[in-house]
């Protein structure tokens, strides 16, 4: 077995500062869950379905394909990071009104490039969210609930900023 | 850009509270904030995790298996080989007892019959070293002959894969065991309803096709993962992502040589099943490896073993040819399936008989007849998958109904409605002639297809004008139906227990698994309607062996029909049961109160039609010292001095929780109930699709559908209509994209989502999806079932719509850009 030497690394997580030792090898993802982030899932590994989507530094990016350590020093955002206490953020909300979780477990990440999508684009038209969902795969709605929840969450967050 | 747009327009019934509305999920905050609810987030101390060491080999015997490198791996806690695990023959397939499915495994066996076949198992202390380990493993194989297609299978001389099934319960009966060993023959069946030569001979045209559909994969976004520890009692649980508790609890104590008293299953969330799940897969792997290192156990599957060494769906070669006259009617059908269902038998026998079942009945005929074969190859092992055989055989019926109409120059949208089944009809093909006299099992008490054939043709636009060419792009429009049923006529049982709360809320402990389908919204909505109260009153418990009541799980369509009938039987006991209580304190019969929004009513007759009387409120006072006189029994309630702000004028729950739990009246308000029934009503769906092709890069995009679906009941329509979308797309994928494929030593080549396309929103088209109502009587609520029939239209409607837009038929999926070309080339423009 070959030897491995941890490394140490801080970033924060959903706001919260964070003391980690990795491994070279482990990924942004492994890392989350071996600190009890455990939101973001596992779905492919490869960086094809976009389930383990997070915000690093203020950019969508797959946990699955990159390095824990590459996160040194970063501001990672999860969706457990998104409520407020008890209250769930508009996209969680949109999300769950529309019924556009089913099983749930990409749910995570279509909420999260929603999320990233918003950030950019606050009055995207249906096309832009088809195009941001692009990466996301869902096995159970058809997409048709995760649009619909995309841009009635963009009109809950408009109508929360007038 | 297309927009999508979903049919909510059901009517809400006045006298339905909670039935019929688009409530939230009951589990939606936790699925939407990332909480910790599924299997693979559940931990325990000293956990290890598992893996298993897959054969490379088609077919071989394993001669020797040397673990001591692997063992001396610090932090590794066990390997186990053939020679470490209990030897019995059984299967896997979630079915009940006897299941009609081959005992032909071993829980880990000293043959691989396909590459992906399980060799030996590892525990250690991490994910990196147990997969450390893997590779440590010396195996010798004695590589065999391996056979790969179903037809050169069967031939003589032909590898033998399995050993005849003499273990198997039904051994001797030709019913579930192995048929024929000697050429790879599982299973076998040859049906004949009236007499089809006869009616063939009667045929003006005769319409014939060879059709075959391909391996595809399940892709549940969550994989199969389980965690096995002892509990404090030394029994076995296992925290699994199943489809079927109780089938698992019973094949895992097969499998291990345990008392079934020693097992408990217990089903967190699930994400996704899609059929993957109703098999027994990682259970006993994880329950090995527990009982052998005394510590947790974390097994799961990673993609590539769920594309690889997971379940698929059964590839068929289908044979169909239908008898005509030339006035449009139908008068017999010939099916031949062969099912190929890999190196094990699992399902394979119940799907592909179910090609022919599961659809011939959509029509009216003279004669019937459907053959099947199921075959064994050294290929990954097929399962249970939404449809069940019945995507399969709709693929062949549909394209070729659509054959027989173009033959008769008859529009395929009125052929099919000169010959579907009509409410009232018995199903012809589910029937048995005991002394020449025919026995009908089923019979067709709802049927709303001619509601979803006509508002879904007037919703699509069927017969408006197309513009059909432009440049290299070719327009068409397609149309199929389908049936499927609701639940396995005569092999159900499911429901659940009803706890009465102090504060007037109901634990509802079920059986029934959601697996994603949020079917523990449905059974709360159907417990809370029955019950007269909110839906904020229902708390569910999903299965748990040791503590729902026993319910086969959640495929064949059964949940809403079969669960959501016993979860109403066992509201109305309860009610029940709070009534009597009522009725002795109001002093009034129990036939004559009622229970709405938590309040006692009288049953009132005089109420305006669709209002079953609930007008008059009956008791006057609850507060003790307070009550009129004639009240008698009132001052026995002890609650209500102890509830501020209550109005006392109202009898709550909440007032009988109290009475029962601490006043006069004491108890536990419980009751259970469960539902069996012979029959499986059939949900009806009529699917339309335009396609556009290029006929450059043989590309085809599917712009619009329309999906119209007849469930007897929508009760919640945001579920109902996202089964329909779900499963739309998911045969989006079957029809144009999907194949798992092998290579020529049996490898599947493309075990991710790199080379395996799924639907993603950029390949949708625009959707629209009509839910019908045509109740069925012995439904909870008038419902039957909604989520597998949707996944039988999008693949006939889109090879129909081809043929309408190319005038080539193509008859083999998916439908590639390759194939469309080569049908081009054949018959050029």
């Amino acid at each position: 077995m070959p030897e491995h030497t941890d490394i140490e690394m801080r970033l924060t997580v959903n706001g919260r500062a964070q003391h980690w030792r990795v491994q070279p090898g482990e990924t942004l993802l492994e890392a989350l869950h071996h600190h009890n982030f455990k939101g973001t899932k596992l779905v492919c590994g490869t960086g094809d379905c976009c389930a383990c989507g997070v915000m690093l530094n203020g950019e969508s990016v797959n946990a699955c394909c990159m390095l824990a350590a590459q996160a040194e020093g970063a501001e990672v955002l999860t969706v457990e990071g998104l409520a407020r206490g008890a209250k769930l953020h508009p996209i969680q909300e949109a999300f769950a009104q529309a019924g556009a979780a089913q099983c749930g477990f990409c749910t995570p990440g279509l909420i999260m490039r929603t999320y990233a999508l918003l950030q950019e684009q606050p009055d995207p038209t249906e096309a832009e969210v088809r195009a941001a969902l692009g990466g996301n795969i869902c096995r159970c709605t058809g997409y048709v609930k995760p649009v619909e929840a995309a841009l009635r969450a963009a009109k809950m967050m408009q109508q929360a900023s007038e | 850009m297309t927009t999508t747009t979903s049919d909510k327009a059901v009517v809400i019934r006045p006298d339905l509270a909670v039935v019929g509305r688009a409530e939230q999920r009951v589990d939606a905050r936790p699925l939407v904030s990332g909480a910790p609810v599924y299997a693979a987030e559940f931990e325990m101390p000293n956990m290890l995790y598992g893996r298993i060491l897959h054969s490379p080999h088609a077919h071989a015997n394993i001669l020797n298996i040397d673990a001591s490198k692997a063992l001396a791996l610090p932090g590794v806690h066990a390997v186990l080989t053939w020679r470490d695990v209990p030897r019995v023959r059984h299967t896997t397939a979630g079915q009940p007892y006897p299941e009609l499915s081959p005992y032909d495994m071993y829980l880990l066996d000293k043959r691989v019959r396909y590459v992906g076949d399980w060799v030996a198992f590892v525990a250690a202390e991490t994910p990196a070293l147990a997969e450390e380990a893997l590779g440590l493993i010396e195996v010798t194989y004695e590589v065999l002959p391996a056979v790969f297609d179903p037809l050169e299978a069967m031939k003589d001389g032909a590898p033998q894969i399995h050993e005849p099934d003499t273990h198997h319960p039904n051994y001797g009966t030709h019913n579930g065991e192995i048929y024929d060993a000697t050429h790879n023959i599982v299973g076998h069946e040859d049906l004949e309803r009236g007499d089809v030569d006869a009616a063939m001979a009667e045929a003006e045209v005769i319409v014939e096709g060879e059709y075959r559909v391909q391996r595809v994969s399940h892709c549940a976004l969550e994989p199969h993962i389980c965690v096995a520890y002892l509990d404090g009692y030394e029994r076995l649980n296992v925290v699994s992502s199943t489809q079927v508790p109780y089938h698992t609890r019973r094949q895992l104590a097969e499998a291990m040589a345990l008392p079934i008293s020693k097992i408990r299953i217990i089903k967190p969330r699930v994400g996704g099943g899609f059929g993957s799940k109703q098999e027994m897969l990682l259970e006993p792997v994880a329950g090995a490896l527990a009982l052998a290192t005394r510590q947790p156990v974390r097994v799961e599957y990673s993609r590539a073993e769920e594309m690889s060494a997971g379940r698929f769906r059964h590839p068929m070669l289908i044979r169909l040819r239908t008898g005509l006259k030339r006035d449009g009617t139908i008068l017999a059908f010939d099916m031949h399936a062969i099912g190929n269902t890999g190196a094990y038998g699992t399902h394979g026998f119940t799907v592909t008989r179910a090609a022919g079942h599961k659809t011939l009945c959509l029509y009216r005929a003279k004669a019937y007849r459907f053959k099947a074969d199921v075959v064994y190859t050294n290929t990954p092992i097929a399962g249970a998958f939404r449809g069940y055989g019945a995507p399969q055989g709709f693929f062949a019926l549909e394209s070729n109904i659509d054959e027989c109409a173009h033959a008769l120059g008859l529009d395929p949208v009125e052929f099919r409605k000169q010959n579907h089944v009509q409410k009232g009809d018995y199903d012809p093909i589910d029937t048995e002639t005991i002394d020449d006299i025919v026995i009908h099992h089923r019979r067709f008490n709802s049927c709303g297809l001619r509601e979803c054939v006509e508002r879904g043709a007037a919703a699509f636009g069927w017969g408006t004008p197309l513009k059909r060419v432009e440049g290299h792009i070719r327009r068409g429009r397609g149309v199929a139906t389908a049936m499927q049923g609701s639940g396995v006529a005569g092999f159900e049982l499911g429901g659940a227990s009803i706890k009465m709360n102090e504060d007037g809320s109901f634990n509802v402990m079920t059986g029934a698994t959601d697996i994603g389908q949020g079917s523990d919204t449905i059974l709360a909505q159907i417990a809370a309607e029955a019950l007269g109260v909110g839906l904020d009153k229902i708390l569910m418990h999903g299965s748990d062996t040791d503590i729902s009541v026993f319910d086969y799980g959640s495929y064949a369509s059964s949940t809403t029909y079969i669960s959501g009938k016993g979860v109403q039987l066992a509201a109305l006991e309860v009610k029940r049961q709070i009534l009597v209580v009522a009725a002795d304190l109001l002093n009034t019969p129990a036939d004559q109160l009622d229970i709405h929004d938590s309040v006692i009513w009288a049953a009132n007759g005089d109420g305006p039609a669709g209002t079953p009387g609930l007008q008059t409120l009956v008791a006057p006072a609850t507060v003790p010292g307070n009550d009129p006189a004639g009240s008698a029994g009132l001052q026995t309630l002890v609650a209500p001095a102890s509830l501020p702000g209550k109005a006392p004028t109202k009898l709550t729950l909440a007032d009988i929780a109290i009475e029962t739990l601490y006043g006069n009246h004491r108890q536990q308000i419980m009751g259970k109930g469960d539902f069996s029934i012979k029959d499986s009503p059939a949900p009806f769906y009529a699917q339309f699709a335009e396609v556009e092709v290029d006929t450059e890069t043989g590309q085809v995009r599917v712009t619009r559908m329309v999906n119209a679906l007849d469930l007897g009941r929508a009760i919640n329509p945001t579920l109902a209509s996202g089964q329909v979308e779900g499963a739309v797309t998911m045969a989006l994928g079957y029809a144009l994209s999907e194949e798992i494929k092998l290579d020529e030593v049996g490898r599947v080549r493309n075990p991710g989502f790199v080379d395996y396309k799924v639907f993603s929103t950029l390949d949708m088209p625009q959707m629209t999806t009509i839910l019908v109502e045509d109740p069925e009587p012995t439904g909870p609520f008038g419902a039957k079932s909604a989520g597998e029939v949707p996944i039988n239209g999008p693949a006939p409607a889109i090879a129909n719509a081809i043929y309408d837009a190319l005038g080539v038929r193509i008859r083999d999926l998916p439908i590639t850009p390759e194939k469309i070309l080569a049908a081009l080339d054949k018959k050029p423009y």
